[in-house]
């Protein structure tokens, strides 16, 4: 019913652009998956490689919109503030309450592997 | 027995300051109505073992003539608004056991005032959803039918509300997250101006269009709430002061512009249109006029905001890597553990939107899609800019349909997305936006929305008592 109301407004536009039929394929997805550092499993990269699709099939629309690309992205009239590149002290019990919050501590550090290839 | 149903904050604040009941005596009957209730709604995730106490502070705040209007006022707040000491999860698994170290500016504004804190409300995890069904921790139900989904993102703040769990709730609001479930719940719900309310200790989602705001059961309500969290804040280098934009007079006849195009089609219930109508019916017997407005770009709207949002959530969502916070598995070596805690923490919506945002910001893609999407931000906000100089304020349904069946949008992402269609447009642009009930369909409540230019708030609330008779 809701998607017909969006057929409706880009039959409004007279845009003989070609649709583009998205085929994201279980490849990307793997690829965008690596870059985002996620695990997924076989059953959940055929599932999104779907849902991906129909997301992009429907976004694809923006493309038609005919306007002087203009690459300044804008947010407000507001602009950054800045302040001076001091380092703010924090009292030994805020620090206490951030290091508690780390899965895995040793003494006032947070622990990871290690990063460097051992051979 | 206090008469939650028809409380306000203005009448409760009166009845503690005249002695009809304490502070103390409201938390507990709203913390009754949550133990009779909240297991079958699923509003709260957690309830706050220290309300009475927090109330108690404020009986004396009250008995020593320091009480102002949110004295004593027990506020639901979002799963994803940071209350030191206190958990927060955003409704997320990758988030379990992670304590705030801090207050988030809106939460120290409210503990100012001496605000009771009642607990934290179920969520789209990181407020992606229109449902509350992508929480990890059950779905939220509507209290005026627990077949249907109370709306989301912030379904649980406004189902505290509903159900007579709280009498003021917080909710943040990227796409619609407070005004969509506001109207399913037959509440008032506000997004004010971009900036105008600091986002420092809200979990960023979209952090150039996430706003949080202010649930309440009247325009008063809310107006009292916007007015106490509001304001320029250091922590916030977005935050506005109440004279960053200009402000139009609200003691004139307003005039109300309908974008007529965008409400053709089949799309809308019926339900929703015929109460569209009478609305507008409505406003022209309060004197208001109504006018025509051409928006030529906004049915671009939905596909521009679902390519800036998921970019930006899928930078924003990058910090939980279970090294400094929340969840953590083991993996092989220290990028394996990325890939395991990232993989387990999180749920299905925000996988999507994370690898979605990440295809949208990779080279090759970047232009077609992120350059092109903030181009036409830009000129849909200068269309709404140009249909301002004839009206005051801009009017539409605040959703296409009433509240929905759970489970029945849940599988197809799309048909999910277009609950936000006539939203998302306020956050894009960042213009303040406010839902209001108008009326309902069977015993489903209805909201009508109005947008204003930055910086107007006022002729909202304004608008909104007079349609409201407050």
């Amino acid at each position: 019913m809701i998607i017909s109301y969006f057929i409706y407004f880009k039959l409004q536009e007279s845009d003989f652009a070609v649709t583009i039929f998205f085929m994201i394929t279980v490849t990307e997805i793997e690829k965008l998956a690596t870059l985002a550092r996620i695990k997924l499993t076989d059953a959940e990269k055929q599932g999104l490689t779907k849902e991906i699709d129909s997301i992009l099939t429907y976004i694809d629309q923006i493309k038609k919109a005919t306007l002087d690309i203009d690459h300044t992205p804008i947010v407000g009239i507001v602009h950054n503030i800045f302040r001076e590149d001091e380092s703010r002290v924090l009292p030994p019990e805020d620090r206490e309450a951030l290091l508690k919050q780390a899965p895995e501590r040793e003494g006032d550090f947070v622990a990871v592997k290690k990063i460097i290839a051992q051979d | 027995m206090i008469d939650l149903k028809n409380l306000t904050i203005k009448k409760a604040h009166e009845d503690i300051k005249s002695g009809k009941y304490s502070a103390v005596d409201l938390t507990k009957a709203y913390l009754e109505e949550i133990k009779k209730k909240n297991p079958e709604i699923n509003a709260y995730l957690e309830v706050f073992k220290d309300a009475e106490e927090q109330a108690q502070a404020a009986d004396t705040r009250f008995k020593a003539g320091a009480a102002t209007l949110l004295t004593g006022i027990p506020f639901a707040i979002k799963d994803n608004i940071l209350i030191k000491g206190r958990r927060a999860g955003s409704a997320s698994k990758i988030l379990e056991n992670y304590h705030a170290t801090y207050d988030a500016t809106v939460i120290e504004k409210l503990k100012r005032e001496g605000a009771v804190f009642i607990g934290r409300t179920n969520m789209d995890e990181f407020a992606m959803g229109g449902s509350t069904e992508n929480s990890a921790y059950g779905v939220t139900k509507n209290p005026y039918d627990t077949e249907r989904v109370a709306g989301g993102s912030s379904g649980g703040s406004a189902a505290a509300l509903a159900m007579d769990g709280a009498l003021a709730a917080l909710g943040s609001d990227t796409g619609g997250s407070i005004r969509q479930p506001a109207s399913f719940c037959g509440l008032v719900g506000l997004k004010a101006t971009y900036g105008a309310v600091s986002r420092n200790g809200v979990m960023a989602m979209g952090s150039s269009l996430d706003q949080i705001g202010p649930f309440a059961k009247t325009v008063t309500d809310a107006e009292i709430i916007f007015n106490t969290i509001k304001g320029n804040d250091s922590l916030d280098s977005t935050t506005i002061s109440d004279t960053t934009y200009k402000t139009k007079k609200t003691d004139k006849k307003l005039t109300i512009g309908i974008p007529k195009a965008f409400l053709k089609g089949d799309g809308i219930n019926k339900d929703v249109l015929k109460n569209f109508e009478e609305s507008i019916e409505n406003f022209k017997k309060l004197g208001y006029e109504i006018k025509d407005v051409e928006l030529p770009n906004i049915a671009y709207s939905l596909p521009v905001y679902y390519v800036i949002m998921p970019a930006e959530v899928s930078s924003n969502l990058s910090r939980f890597d279970g090294v400094r916070f929340g969840l953590h598995k083991d993996g092989k070596d220290g990028i394996d553990d990325y890939f395991e805690t990232r993989g387990a923490g999180f749920g299905k919506e925000v996988r999507r939107r994370v690898l979605l945002g990440t295809y949208i910001l990779s080279s090759g893609y970047y232009d077609a899609y992120y350059n092109r999407a903030n181009a036409l931000r830009r000129v849909i906000t200068s269309d709404f800019e140009t249909a301002f100089k004839t009206v005051d304020i801009i009017l539409t349904p605040t959703t296409p349909a009433p509240a929905f069946k759970i489970g029945e949008k849940i599988s197809d992402p799309v048909a999910m997305y277009l609950e936000d269609i006539f939203t998302v447009t306020a956050n894009l642009t960042g213009m303040p936006a406010i839902s209001i009930p108008s009326g309902v369909s069977g015993k489903l409540p209805l909201g009508i929305q109005m947008t204003a230019l930055h910086g107007n708030e006022a002729l909202l609330f304004k608008a909104g008592k007079e349609f409201l008779k407050e």
